[in-house]
């Protein structure tokens, strides 16, 4: 290689470093500014920048696997609507079309023009959960997407940064929350803009006129590097199946995976068709997740970006509820869609073992909770207040590494703090700890779940708008290892009344809310276990003694 | 005393020790003179390290441990407690219901795609992570009371499991610390000996992981600490040195041995501190009113925005980080502490090829052993050392002042083993992408700092120390557009220097939730002045009189949103009138920041802070000199240029020979034993009246 051309390489590198530098940046105003709760502590965001084709060229890290495919295809769908040639400096478009963007109304999505010396080159995309779009709230209570929030198709929000005054009115008078949601789709324009200033700093820089060189090496070399991990793989078709509790029925999710030379392709015939509430998957979510799971497997190291997404292929039959139409509901299709990370790691079990973990809880356990007028009418004993927290059980045992306690995986949500929670709604959380003997027996074992009993000031009448899964159907260990324990919803009576894991439900005055999250799953011989591992779970009161006796085979 | 402390100087000698993992820094100053020493850390017993390397300077000095009037002292030897897991065997007691706060954390993983990840794991275990009954809500209302005989049990376990140290950490004790004293008051009684440390002590502020993190980490080093600081002023006092010690803190004061020894916590980053201060003082030296701190050593860079000659505040940190530098990966500290970024590249920060063939650099270190390859020690890993010396920006035989003797041959061969082969670049290319990354990562963690404290970097100057930072200055310049740089002298032991100009200074931080629609003035006023008595306490005990000044903030933010910004409060009562004045001077940082404000908001505090510290001596600009004739170079390097890749003759000038008001124009070396300024193309370097290099940039 001519040393010239050696210059011009590493330079190449250079600018893809700053690249993603420039979209951390991105997400990091994004979270700074945000007013959601699930956008500033939950870390419910993802932040990217696209070529003017829509392909994306480099993607924050954050806290939403949900969104890796998501967002990168929905710039796309923008295109197709306001093609780049007409867009202005100054200009936002948004969205929340669950088909176009990121899966639920929930999310928003703006997309921003980058100009440098009057000529377009580049576009900013983010997306951000926020914390009420109106309609029923957060839940699968909805027949269709029109019950479920305030929709909104791509639209301008910002014309060369005069406000759409009109598109303002709209968002404001739709939410509960008004201020906040105003407030985030600001932050969303200022984070894009943040970023777009930053490019064109580095293009002046590098005094380049367009990123698609800069594109053609990314993709290039992302695109090799995919393939290259690909082909470490053995080669074949493997299947594997999850249960989910579902709604009104429990729903399969059967998936095919072919591993093939350069690419890699999941057929999820066989899945269960659609519910009639809003636990069904669109595609591009289904995408997402099944995506995220692989390449945690197959290619961690490797930057999301257009190219090295693209070898893994999803076929996914129509009618089936992971390939949910418009206007089916889809608002908390996240209870289903973190179960495909398990199922491709089911998968991917038999080609190559020693690289994968056991189920684990998965889906978030997350409380949406309510009370006020709008449970109790004019019999409120409390302010009114919506407020959802991210909580999570266990994570499946890992080959030579037991599962996290308490942790978020698939999803990298964080949560909020109890005393945080606790100041912007009258609730008390009278529990949040380890929930003992959840975890799932093995050489390494699962992650513990957790259980948290929630109550309101005063013990008065509020409501959970329940999305909680893994109940009948706990974390299956692997190589020998045993089931997690299955998560419980329920109230804190002496009878220990149950409650649906699905949907609107109240918890009566001078009731709490008890949940009990599940353990992940076991991996290989629990008699095989370090019997000191056993003796310190004992001592630390998160296992008995009998548990260590009988399924360990370690007396304490 | 405290005419002497005032003067800060005069006649009566001042002595800085710096404990470093690596080294023992120490710096002596009477009046305008200053000697400096390194010793090697002892880390079984760091006092002996301390005492040797006192000794060795007073030495140079020629002074007489009586002579000395004041020690500082900075160590790290608390958060190697930490790191390490060699504190006290610790104990929590904790609301029942929570008493897996420290274990749950946020419940979230730092890395998103490793299924193999780490998370740190608690101090405390759960076997004395011990819960008692009681609850108080958000405003302070008692909702179950203290089981006074649960903690009672308690002391009896604690007694029988041997805990050394006792944290207790309820919900909401930062609204009312009732329940945390009503305990801490039957431990006092049943167990006088076992220190305790308390929540709404250590770290009075909403959010009960960190909260409790920070108090269980301060009871966990709280013997040790205790422990090293009597055989330390036992130590100094046999050797002489019978005048007071004072320790350097994290949010930059100093402090007396009593408050050090309650809250040792608060000394976890006392040597980076001092590297900012001692940068905040060349700044002042210069009337530099915006600067960027850049220190790069062996290991690590850290930088550092100082604006007014002020390092910025801030109450988050991470000590103990499992994933090497990654955000989240450590145990959580809300403790007063100077905003920095400090990322894994120094001199032996290795380099590598990822499976993108892109090179890497960090955060994987050479260590000091085997060290870079060209040291000749067995390293095979190029390291950011061995790529300079490829580049020809080191001279084999002088490196170190000649001390260290370099084998270029093995750096080009591990360059080529690991970089150049897989990437088809000779030696020399290979050299030049890794410091080409390096370079590039330091100025992204500079912008990402820069971007989360709503500064901008024009007008900027860098002041770089570290062996490092004056090699890799210039570039880092000009990735973020700065045009001037400043090396100041003594840059081996800034943080040492650092402490001698640090004040006597503490701050107090407390939760008071207010709106501005409902603004209590008095509440607000009434709690200020608890924390206003509360500093000025643990000042005058170091004070000696000195004149005091106060600074008051309040962290602020739209209802809702997320981040706080600090805002300045007048040092006083506050009045009605006030109110007003504060939520405009939120609008204006808030644009600062994120350039358009939001409508409509209200807005809200969420907490206060009161800092009191001794007032710093003023310090006289330093004196312009006249223009003087620049030295003969000493001989001539060929360099690689890491802009344009090629290669020409760069001379190389004694920077001892440089008289004050020569100038030497780029691309060129400046070189010193420690270290070399490297003065890039288009760049030229004057000597100024204090000794530092000053390189500015030519504009393009």
């Amino acid at each position: 290689m001519k040393e010239t051309g050696a210059l011009a390489t590493i330079q190449r590198q250079i600018q893809w470093n700053r690249l993603i530098a420039v979209v951390e940046e991105q997400a990091q105003t994004m979270i700074r500014t945000a007013f959601s709760t699930t956008v500033r502590e939950a870390g419910d965001l993802s932040a990217g920048i696209f070529d003017l084709q829509g392909r994306m060229l480099a993607q924050a890290v954050t806290g939403t696997p949900g969104h890796v495919n998501s967002m990168a295809e929905s710039v796309g769908h923008f295109l197709a609507k306001f093609p780049a040639a007409g867009m202005q400096p100054g200009d936002h478009y948004i969205t929340n079309d669950p088909w176009l963007g990121t899966g639920h109304l929930h999310d928003l999505t703006v997309v921003t023009p980058a100009f440098r010396r009057g000529k377009i080159v580049g576009l900013f995309a983010n997306t951000a959960h926020i914390i009420d779009i109106g309609g029923l709230g957060m839940g699968p209570e909805g027949r269709s997407v029109f019950e479920e929030g305030l929709y909104i198709p791509i639209v301008k929000c910002f014309d060369r940064n005069v406000p759409n005054e009109t598109f303002f009115d709209f968002i404001r008078a739709g939410s509960r929350t008004p201020v906040e949601l105003e407030g985030d789709i600001y932050s969303l324009c200022a984070c894009n803009d943040a970023g777009a200033k930053r490019l064109v700093e580095m293009l002046d820089e590098f005094d380049m006129d367009s990123i698609d060189p800069l594109a053609e090496y990314i993709f290039e070399s992302s695109l090799r590097a995919t393939i290259e991990e690909i082909r470490k793989l053995p080669r074949g078709t493997f299947r594997a199946q999850i249960r989910s509790d579902g709604y009104e029925a429990p729903v399969t999710l059967n998936a095919a995976m072919t591993i093939e030379e350069e690419r890699i392709v999941v057929d999820y015939a066989g899945t269960s068709g659609l519910s009639t509430r809003g636990i069904n998957v669109p595609p591009a979510y289904c995408r997402a997740y099944s995506c995220f799971g692989i390449k945690c497997v197959v290619a961690p190291e490797i930057p999301n970006n257009w190219a090295s997404l693209s070898p893994f292929q999803m076929e996914i039959p129509e009618g089936c509820i992971l390939n949910a139409p418009w206007p089916y509901p889809v608002s908390v299709r996240h209870v289903v869609g973190q179960l495909l990370p398990d199922l491709m790691m089911g998968c991917l079990h038999q080609a190559v073992p020693g690289r994968v973990n056991a189920e684990g809880a998965s889906a978030l356990w997350n409380p949406p909770l309510r009370g006020g007028s709008q449970v109790s009418g004019q019999a409120a004993e409390v302010e009114d207040f919506e407020i959802i927290t991210f909580n999570s059980g266990g994570t499946g045992a890992r080959p030579e590494k037991d599962g996290l306690d308490g942790i978020a995986f698939p999803s990298g949500v964080r949560t909020m703090p109890v005393e945080a929670t606790e100041n912007v709604a009258p609730v008390i959380f009278w529990k949040k700890e380890l929930r003992p003997d959840s975890a799932g027996a093995g050489k390494t074992r699962g992650g513990f779940g957790q259980v948290m009993e929630i109550g309101t000031k005063g013990e008065a009448e509020f409501a959970v708008n329940a999305i909680f899964d893994r109940v009948a159907n706990p974390p299956k260990g692997r190589d020998g290892g045993g089931e997690g324990a299955a998560g419980w919803v329920g109230l804190n009576d002496a009878n220990g009344t149950p409650l649906r894991t699905k949907g609107f439900q109240i918890v009566p005055k001078g009731r709490r809310l008890l949940l009990k999250l599940p353990g992940g799953g076991g991996m290989g011989d629990p008699k095989a276990r370090d019997p000191e591992l056993v003796r310190r779970d004992v001592v630390d009161g998160l296992i008995t003694r009998a548990a260590a006796k009988e399924i360990y085979g370690v007396e304490v | 005393m405290s005419a002497r402390l005032a003067a800060q100087g005069g006649g009566a000698a001042r002595l800085a020790v710096d404990i470093g993992g690596t080294f023992t820094d120490v710096a002596v100053e009477q009046g305008e003179r200053r000697w400096t020493g390194k010793v090697l850390t002892t880390p079984q017993a760091p006092e002996l390290g301390v005492l040797e390397g006192v000794k060795l300077v007073l030495e140079k000095a020629g002074l007489a441990p009586a002579d000395i009037a004041l020690v500082i002292h900075g160590t790290t030897l608390a958060t190697n407690a930490v790191i390490e897991r060699k504190g006290a065997k610790t104990a929590l007691l904790t609301t029942e219901g929570f008493r897996d706060v420290l274990a749950l954390g946020n419940e979230s993983r730092y890395d998103q795609y490793d299924l193999n990840i780490e998370l740190p794991q608690p101090l405390v275990p759960r076997r004395w992570r011990l819960p008692v009954t009681e609850r108080l809500d958000n405003t302070g209302k008692v909702l179950l009371p203290l089981d006074e005989a649960a903690v009672a049990r308690h002391v009896a376990f604690m007694r029988a499991e041997g805990i050394e140290a006792v944290a207790i950490g309820f919900l909401h004790a930062f609204v009312n610390p009732a329940h945390e004293k009503q305990a801490a008051a039957i431990l006092q009684r049943l167990w006088p000996e076992v220190p305790v440390s308390l929540s709404s002590e250590v770290s009075p502020e909403m959010r009960e992981w960190e909260r409790f993190s920070t108090t269980a980490a301060n009871a966990y080093v709280q013997p040790l600490m205790a422990s090293y600081l009597k055989r330390l002023e036992v130590g100094l006092r046999e050797g002489g040195l019978a005048c007071p010690v004072f320790m350097m803190l994290s949010g930059g004061g100093l402090t007396t041995l009593e408050t050090a020894r309650r809250f040792p916590i608060r000394l976890v980053e006392s040597g980076p501190a001092g590297g900012a201060i001692f940068s905040a003082h060349v700044a002042k030296q210069r009337g530099l009113t915006e600067v960027l701190s850049f220190d790069m050593g062996g290991t690590t860079a850290k930088v550092c925005l100082i604006d007014q000659y002020q390092p910025q505040a801030s109450r988050t940190f991470e000590v103990a980080r499992v994933g090497r530098f990654k955000k989240g990966s450590g145990l959580p500290l809300r403790i007063p502490v100077i905003e920095m970024v400090e990322i894994g590249a120094g001199g032996g920060s290795l380099a590598a090829v990822d499976s993108m063939g892109r090179i890497t650099v960090g955060p994987e270190s050479a260590g000091a052993d085997p060290g870079p390859a060209c040291y000749g020690r067995g390293g095979a890993k190029p390291a950011v050392t061995d790529a300079n010396l490829a580049l020809g920006r080191y001279d084999p035989e002088h490196f170190a002042g000649g001390a260290l003797r370099l084998y270029p041959e093995r750096s080009r061969d591990a360059l080529v083993a690991e970089v150049g082969g897989r990437l088809g670049l000779s030696a020399e290319m290979a050299a030049l992408g890794v410091v080409e990354m390096v370079d590039e990562n330091m100025a992204n963690a500079a912008r990402v700092h820069a971007i989360e404290s709503g500064k901008g970097f024009e007008g900027r100057t860098i002041i770089a120390f570290g062996g490092g930072g004056p090699v890799h200055g210039y570039r880092v310049a000009e990735k973020i557009g700065v045009k001037r740089l400043l090396v100041p002298s003594g840059a081996g032991v800034g943080s040492a220097i650092g402490f001698l100009r640090a004040p006597v200074a503490y701050e107090v931080v407390r939760s008071l939730y207010q709106r501005f629609a409902s603004f209590d003035v008095g509440a607000v006023n009434a709690l200020l002045t608890e924390m206003s008595r509360e500093a000025a306490a643990v000042v005058a005990k170091g004070a000696f009189g000195a004149r005091t000044v106060e600074g008051r903030l309040a962290y602020m933010r739209y209802v809702g949103q997320g981040h706080e910004i600090a805002v300045k409060l007048p040092a006083r009562d506050l009045t009605a009138a006030d109110v007003q004045a504060i939520r405009a001077a939120y609008d204006a940082e808030y644009i600062k920041f994120y350039d358009r404000p939001v409508p409509g908001s209200d807005v809200e505090i969420l907490s206060f802070a009161v800092t009191v510290a001794t007032e710093v001596p003023a310090v006289e600009p330093a004196a312009e000199v006249e223009a003087a004739p620049a030295p003969a170079p000493i001989r001539q390097q060929q360099v690689r240029d890491t802009t344009t890749g090629e290669v020409t003759e760069w001379a190389v000038y004694d920077r001892a020979a440089m008289a004050p008001g020569a100038v030497v124009a780029g691309p060129c070396i400046v070189a010193e034993a420690e270290t070399s300024t490297l003065v890039g193309r288009g760049w030229s370097c004057r000597m100024d009246g204090l000794g530092y290099l000053d390189l500015t940039q030519e504009s393009a």
